[in-house]
């Protein structure tokens, strides 16, 4: 059968899209943690740019921004791998949806924690560490699931800035020996496996951290 | 390398020409996938096992996988099998089945929604199927899911410039062509992003305001 033969050629591929997937999922974390907190600052300032970077990402394209971080910044004098240039596209486009995501767990906090923390004299710094992140936390894990597995369709953006991820690899098969229903056939399902898998990996993750927690409303 | 506002002004009138692609193709794909939607929705809310876990099995499947990959199988595959559609049309499809696996899940939602005693309310007023669906059901169904249905709108917006990679030529596909034909890619890109955002911000507050009026009617009518 010709279809199983392409697969060992697939197959790094699907290795180098799962790095850039987690590559740009920690960047998209870290940034994500990182706006979603400066826009709850207490200065107008600096949430008005954590905004300004939140609008500009969610408003433009993915692939506009992927590109613009190849072809221009380059020209700017800013130069960066391809692999540098596209996970860093990929993380700050999603790290501004991750950002809400964590803006909206802070801000559903109840606030009597914020307000034990301030009767307990803790910091605000030692608040959001100690008591309001591990909290949000929770609530952050499924939007960051779903997001996460659109961040690894996503990382199929990243073959047209000559990355050779699994996208690129069955372009190359095909331009090479042809087979396009085969290989196109073989690609979406090996990204739909992963998708599967890291959909079911997110949901036991979930899973451990509601572990012994009594949310939701009291009955 | 500094922005040359002389170039950038010189291919502006092009790029707005090719944002009206981008519109046909974000408007085309729209009506499709608020169609394709409604046929999935419909299959899954049948109560026929079969048809359900078929259209199930559509939208996962869908979701799964990457819209650049499910364009490129368009494009490449279907020509094979003696379905000739040019580049724009079938990104439009590919657009419009993409995002029709979400709108069927946001209608579901939607229809799901409405509270059990509307329904049973209907029967007990001895309402007919069309009145029920037409003057109970719908009305509370599709307010709530509006400003869903936008954000996805603006979404497929978004998306719209993977169609560059199937040869059409809307904004970015433009840009591309204008960037080598003068190694300039400053200003073409700089003024594709700008137009993105010129037009998706707006949107996406329109959709917020529309949220927060409908949520407030909600609570206002509980």
């Amino acid at each position: 059968m010709t279809f199983l033969t392409f697969l060992p050629k697939l197959h790094g591929g699907a290795v180098i899209t799962l790095k850039l997937t987690a590559l740009s999922a920690l960047v998209a974390l870290g940034v994500s943690l990182g706006v979603g907190i400066l826009r709850l600052s207490r200065w107008r300032a600096v949430r008005g740019l954590a905004l300004l970077y939140v609008e500009i990402f969610r408003g433009t394209s993915a692939l506009v921004q992927v590109f613009y971080f190849f072809f221009v910044l380059p020209l700017l004098g800013i130069r960066l791998s391809p692999l540098t240039a596209g996970v860093l596209a990929l993380g700050l486009n999603f790290g501004s949806y991750g950002s809400e995501v964590v803006r909206a767990a802070i801000l559903n906090v109840p606030r009597g924690q914020r307000e034990a923390a301030i009767a307990l004299n803790l910091s605000r710094a030692a608040t959001l560490r100690r008591i309001i992140l591990p909290q949000a936390f929770v609530a952050m894990l499924p939007p960051f699931g779903n997001l996460l597995i659109d961040l690894l369709k996503s990382t199929s953006l990243l073959s047209l800035i000559t990355l050779s991820d699994l996208t690129f690899a069955g372009k190359v098969i095909v331009q090479g020996q042809g087979h396009v229903t085969e290989v196109y056939v073989l690609v979406l399902l090996l990204y739909f496996v992963m998708a599967l898998l890291l959909g079911r990996l997110m949901r036991e993750a979930e899973r451990r951290v509601t572990r012994g927690l009594h949310l939701g409303p009291a009955r | 390398m500094t922005f040359n506002y002389a170039y950038a002004l010189q291919i502006l009138p092009q790029l707005l020409q090719a944002t009206l692609v981008t519109f046909e193709a974000t408007i085309g794909g729209m009506f499709l996938a608020l169609l394709g939607g409604l046929i999935l929705a419909v299959m899954r809310l049948s109560g026929i096992r079969l048809l359900g876990s078929f259209a199930q099995g559509i939208i996962e499947f869908v979701r799964g996988t990457p819209l650049l990959i499910q364009l490129y199988f368009l494009f490449y595959v279907l020509p094979l099998y003696g379905v000739r559609l040019n580049a724009l049309f079938t990104g439009i499809v590919g657009l419009g089945l993409h995002y029709s696996t979400y709108t069927a899940e946001v209608y579901r939602a939607g229809i799901e929604g409405v509270p059990r005693g509307q329904w049973e309310a209907a029967l007990a007023l001895n309402f007919t199927r069309r009145h029920t669906w037409t003057r109970i059901v719908l009305p509370q169904a599709v307010p709530p899911i509006l400003p869903v249905l936008g954000n996805y709108l603006i979404g497929m917006f978004k998306d719209t410039p993977l169609l560059a990679t199937i040869t059409v030529l809307e904004l970015l596909g433009t840009a591309q062509a204008d960037a080598a034909m003068t190694y300039r890619y400053f200003e073409p890109y700089t003024l594709v992003g700008l137009i993105f955002l010129a037009l998706s911000y707006p949107s996406a507050l329109l959709v917020r305001r529309l949220e927060t009026r409908i949520a407030a009617q909600r609570r206002h009518a509980q």
